[in-house]
């Protein structure tokens, strides 16, 4: 089992077509991974043993009558939890989410499941993505596999750590402002923010609907373009979804990055980037240019900017989007209340945690009378200014590169402490975003702490094909690593993480498990785990060893939601 | 009262589209399905969804802009409207503020004080909320999301009415023009056309508008008049004892005839309106503006001059007829069937307009085919029934939709012109009434038009009048 | 701080986004807004004269549904996450006007 961990998605999937691995045995390698770890990472919020061996037993059939022949069939995903997956929790990692079971899949998802995907579960992430280290979740904080002291970044940290902990073999993640890009740096992982409106955003839960797009997170650069060739599709489903004819991604996966021009934003090496990181990133970009690529720093300027600019914009269509979370159709309803007014606002201040309470609040006041044209109006026309800029800078360079992140992963706890803080961590980011533009991270290295560096790359609009270009000829100048938490758990043992941090992650679970523990039946003591971590497990069809607190007994998720919420009346 | 108070009224009339699906999804929108059974993840704000705009929407929007004198703005965009209520799923309703499709546009009323021209401000497209029904059992309300989603469009007036004659006058005229158009039924009591009305008072002669009050809850044109003359008094004497009106939205009671605020702390009325980010702004190109306008079917001032020059209809029948659209189909088609315009009005005017009034019906609520009534006037002109009998069918047809022959034959109606049949009748009635043969000799020629009587009569109306009268004529003279 | 958030403010952004804040909540958001606006005043020192404010990043427009009932009786699926529902319905207090 243990060489089925270390495959990527596209390897797998070619040992799943010519019948070396069964698909139920790569599903089994993943759920056993995922028991090892997840003690330790907290990587998912649902995990669907039952459904994904019943699914690869399904997808096993039409793979063996022909009816699935794509690269990516039979593969294991991880899914974040912001994207709805019919029959199966979606929630956002929210407790006003907490019993949300869609009736419909999300178009991306869809796309996955007709190519043969078999989801293990849905990952962790900051509540509603609002956040950069996945510990605003209200079901624990996900650690990163690399050293459980350290956050796996965000709001994808769930992906991303499950896909570096091979407690999966791909994932989906959604970037508003970073989300797939910095924690795929942080985790060691590739990931790709592709140009806003290549894949559907029907059944992405909105968070900021102008900046959101779901992308692939896995190993390497290959998995990242096969994946993606699979979920962007033109939706009639979503208005902003652009029929595109260049989605062949997988074309661009060529060594071959002569003449390409790179440029460097100065601004991206300046005051704030960590030493180790800069070092780096400039060692990757002279391999680019030992390969043939011309590389040249320029200025970019309004990098600053962007920041402010994104957390007007973002605050203020989480603000709208957001609100329909009340109480009266789905989710978390307050149990005791005054009237209507009074059940809204209990509903939402106690199903929403601090941070989101917090953009809320912004985005309700940068919009209300008065304001909008000082600050709403004001950072869509910063926005204005920041495409042209790229425009600009797209005139001369096929490829802008630089770093993730300006550090490696912070110390959990560290960033929530001053939000402001947080939200500088994202300035490299950001700004793509706000442009529409695809950006990619590739692993660079580690500092001396052994953590991660990521390096990102950014296309210019529709122009994935550069980066993942540039990205593999990178990716071909090193080999893939994993961290030890991949090796010690194959072997079966609790690995050197699990004691020292059991603690940290039990203390933790108590917050989210607070309200859990009154609202969702069942005992806890036959647990996956020793912790409560606050992962679910639905169903279980080899051994029945899935029942936390909120772990769901055998049966579909949808009716076990429905006894939970029964329960919470 | 020793000053002069002037009444200064604008409107803003929601009309419901007839379109077959919701402006963002592809849900029905027929009337009086059970709770929520027109529902999808879209028009109920379900986590994840999106909404994608039906093209059908725009194109009425475009056509009653084009009706109503506006100006199109041929770059539009959706944006929101945020407030939480429990009819509205998302918590926000998707209208257009900054950008509406359609602006400074007017009509034409006509009132007792002549022709006047008002304003229209702009026009909008939007979401309809869902309905709230309240469970008298429980003490709750429930939330039925059928509605939720169907278009809207918002017809703002300028501040240019001064009375209620002159709003019921817009009112129609606006009516009748999108009825012309297709674009609803505008429908008062079912709602598919409803209108909130902005009232202020000034003094007569001054500059400025007073503060202004918003009347909802409007269900027909009766409730819109008492409701005026409501709040104008309420304002007036507000002002009287020196007190000032309050901007604010006011809910109409007919059945008290009298309003109540409907604020609350919990509504700040401050709506975040924003564009929309996931609706792509649209664009009207000068071609399919023309297409539009190109469509445009004869509204009713052309079809009034039409009907007059073409059918030789006096103005006062052009006008009823016109004056529902659904009633104008109605007579062109019975028209093109059999003719006779005049006749065919007459049917109309005279009989329908009777028979709807009894039953307290509109035009609209005519639901016989044009065929029925094209063949009943082809019987009476065929001599095949009388005119009394002809009025009898046509409430068959009114009600039932019958088809006259099949039901003339089924009830044995047909008109008796049988020479020798009537004679007898005649005989018989003659004989039975000698007090009567007497009075006629005697002079009395009322008697005659008795014994006409009472044979057709006997003959169950069947008998053709002028043959009967023929025949007692002549057999009183041989009497 | 140059953007002092008074009582007011924050009471009254809390109406308009529906959340109850605890009085250390509310201290909490006071500060915390005071500081991102104090930030995103930066965006001043900006000159966007005579630039277009830029919803969308790309020109797209006039993406269409045709008027064609495309849904079905859905409303089992509708009503199941309902956390209170009666009749058909989804349950609410009472709501008066």
């Amino acid at each position: 089992m243990s060489d089925i961990l270390e495959m990527t998605a596209v390897q797998l999937g070619g040992k799943i077509k010519s019948r070396e691995v069964g698909v139920a045995e790569a599903a089994r390698a993943a759920l056993g991974q995922i028991r090892a770890a997840e003690p330790v990472v907290h990587a998912y919020v649902t995990v669907d043993e039952a459904g994904a061996l019943k699914r690869a037993e399904e997808v096993q059939k039409r793979i063996d009558a022909g009816e699935l022949t794509g690269p990516l069939a039979g593969v294991p995903v991880a899914i974040k939890d912001n994207m709805c997956t019919e029959g199966m929790l979606t929630t956002c990692s929210s407790k006003i989410l907490y019993n949300f079971v869609p009736t419909y899949t999300a178009e991306a998802v869809r796309n996955l499941e007709k190519a043969g995907a078999v989801i293990l579960g849905k990952t962790n992430m900051d509540e509603f993505a609002m956040g950069s280290t996945t510990e605003t979740s209200a079901f624990g904080v996900t650690k990163n596999p690399w050293n459980p002291d350290h956050v796996p970044g965000g709001s994808s940290g769930g992906s991303c750590a499950a896909v570096a902990a091979n407690e999966c073999f791909y994932a989906l993640g959604s970037d508003t402002g970073g989300s797939i890009r910095q924690p795929s740096s942080f985790c060691g992982v590739t990931g790709i923010k592709p140009t806003y409106g290549t894949v559907s955003r029907y059944g992405l839960i909105a968070y900021g609907s102008s900046l959101d797009q779901i992308g692939p997170i896995a190993k390497d650069v290959t998995d990242c373009a096969a994946i993606l060739e699979v979920i962007a599709s033109y939706d009639r489903k979503d208005s902003t979804s652009i029929p595109r004819d260049d989605c062949n991604f997988t074309s661009a996966l060529q060594d071959d990055v002569k003449g390409m021009r790179i440029g460097i934003p100065r601004d991206y090496l300046g005051e704030g980037l960590d030493g180790e990181v800069k070092a780096a990133i400039l060692a990757a970009a002279r391999i680019l240019e030992e390969k043939g690529a011309v590389v040249e720093e320029f200025d970019l300027s309004l990098v600053e900017y962007a920041i402010p600019a994104y957390y007007v914009i973002a605050s203020a269509e989480a603000s709208s989007n957001l609100s329909r979370f009340d109480g009266v159709k789905y989710g978390l309803r307050a149990k005791e209340y005054e009237g209507l007014h009074n059940m809204y606002k209990r509903s939402r201040s106690e199903g929403f945690g601090p941070e989101v309470k917090r953009r809320i609040m912004l985005g309700s006041f940068v919009l209300s009378s008065g304001y909008y044209d000082a600050y709403y109006l004001k950072a869509l026309r910063t926005k204005a200014l920041i495409k042209k800029a790229f425009d600009k800078a797209f005139e001369k360079y096929d490829v802008i590169l630089g770093p993730a992140s300006p550090s490696t992963a912070p110390k959990l706890g560290e960033s929530l402490s001053d939000p402001l803080k947080m939200y500088l961590g994202d300035i490299y980011t950001i700004s793509v975003n706000l442009a529409g533009l695809p950006g990619m991270t590739v692993p660079c290295g580690k500092d001396s702490r052994g953590l991660p560096i990521g390096l990102q790359l950014i296309g210019d609009c529709f122009k994935e094909k550069n980066i993942i270009r540039a990205g593999y000829a990178f990716e071909r100048s090193r080999t893939y690593e994993s961290p030890e938490i991949t090796r010690n758990a194959q072997t079966g043992e609790n690995n050197m993480y699990t004691k020292e941090n059991l603690t940290y992650v039990a203390g933790d679970s108590k917050q989210a498990a607070g309200y859990k523990t009154d609202s969702i039946p069942g005992d806890s003591t036959d647990r996956i785990t020793d912790d409560a971590v606050g992962s679910r497990t639905v169903g279980n069809a080899e051994s029945r060893t899935g029942s936390t607190a909120d772990i769901m007994s055998e049966g579909n998720a949808g009716s076990a939601a429905e006894s939970t919420g029964k329960e919470a009346r | 009262m020793t000053k002069q108070y002037e009444t200064v009224i604008g409107l803003e009339v929601h009309v419901e589209l007839a379109t077959k699906t919701k402006i963002f999804c592809g849900c029905s929108t027929a009337f009086g399905g059970a709770p929520n059974t027109h529902t999808c993840p879209v028009c109920t704000g379900m986590p994840g969804s999106l909404p994608v705009l039906n093209k059908q929407v725009v194109e009425y929007a475009l056509a009653v802009g084009l009706a109503t004198n506006c100006g199109i703005n041929q770059y539009c965009k959706f944006d929101r409207k945020n407030y939480f209520y429990p009819d509205n799923p998302q918590n926000y309703q998707i209208s257009q503020l900054y950008l509406p499709i359609c602006h400074d546009g007017w009509v034409e009323i006509e009132t007792a004080a002549g022709t006047k021209k008002i304003g229209i401000h702009e026009i909008h497209m939007e979401e309809d909320a869902g309905k709230l029904i309240h469970d008298e059992w429980e003490d709750c309300s429930l939330v039925d999301y059928n509605r939720s989603g169907v278009p809207l469009i918002e017809i703002v007036s300028e501040p240019d009415m001064r009375s209620a004659d002159e709003v019921i006058a817009y009112l129609e005229k606006l009516r009748l023009i999108i009825q012309y158009l297709g674009a609803s039924d505008c429908k008062l009591q079912e709602g598919s056309m409803r209108a909130d009305v902005n009232l202020s008072v000034r003094e007569v002669g001054a500059s400025q508008f007073g503060t202004r009050t918003e009347m909802k809850n409007l269900n027909s044109f009766k409730a819109i008049a008492r409701a005026i003359e409501g709040e104008r008094k309420r304002q007036i004497e507000l002002l009287e004892e020196g007190k000032k009106v309050i901007q604010e939205t006011r809910r109409w009671d007919d059945n008290k005839e009298s309003s109540h605020a409907m604020r609350s702390k919990e509504d700040a009325q401050d709506y975040r309106y924003f564009p929309d980010p996931d609706l792509t702004p649209v664009v009207i190109s000068n071609e399919w503006l023309q297409a539009v306008r190109d469509r445009q079917p004869e509204l009713r001032t052309e079809k009034l001059a039409r009907y007059q020059a073409e059918f030789q209809l006096p103005r006062y029948d052009a006008e009823i007829l016109t004056g529902s659209k659904h009633l104008a189909d109605i007579f062109e088609a019975t028209v093109a069937l059999c003719g006779r315009p005049k006749e065919v009005s007459n049917w109309l005017m005279v009989e329908a307009m009777r028979l709807l009034k009894e039953k307290e019906q509109d035009p609209e609520d005519l639901s016989f085919s044009p065929e029925n009534l094209a063949k009943l006037i082809g019987m009476v002109e065929k001599n095949t029934i009388n005119r009394t009998v002809a009025k009898t069918v046509f409430e068959e047809i009114f009600a039932n939709d019958a088809d006259p022959e099949k039901y003339v034959a089924e009830k044995g109606l047909a008109m008796v012109s049988d020479e020798g049949a009537l004679r007898r009748a005649v005989e018989e009635v003659i004989a039975a009434n000698p007090q009567s043969v007497e009075d006629y000799k005697n002079g009395k020629q009322k008697a005659m038009g008795f014994l006409v009587g009472q044979t057709m009569r006997a003959m169950k109306g069947k008998a053709d009048p002028a043959k009967v009268n023929q025949i007692v004529r002549e057999l009183l003279a041989e009497a | 701080m140059a953007n002092v958030i008074s009582d007011e403010t924050i009471e009254y952004v809390g109406i308009l986004a529906k959340l109850e804040l605890t009085d250390a909540e509310k201290e909490e958001a006071k500060k915390d807004m005071g500081r991102m606006l104090d930030y995103i005043d930066m965006l001043n020192e900006l000159d966007t004269s005579g630039v277009e404010p830029m919803s969308h990043v790309f020109a797209m427009n006039n993406v269409f549904r045709e008027d064609v009932v495309t849904n079905g009786d859905e409303r089992e699926k509708i009503l199941k996450n309902a956390p209170e529902q009666k009749d058909g319905s989804f349950k609410v207090p009472k709501t008066v006007e």
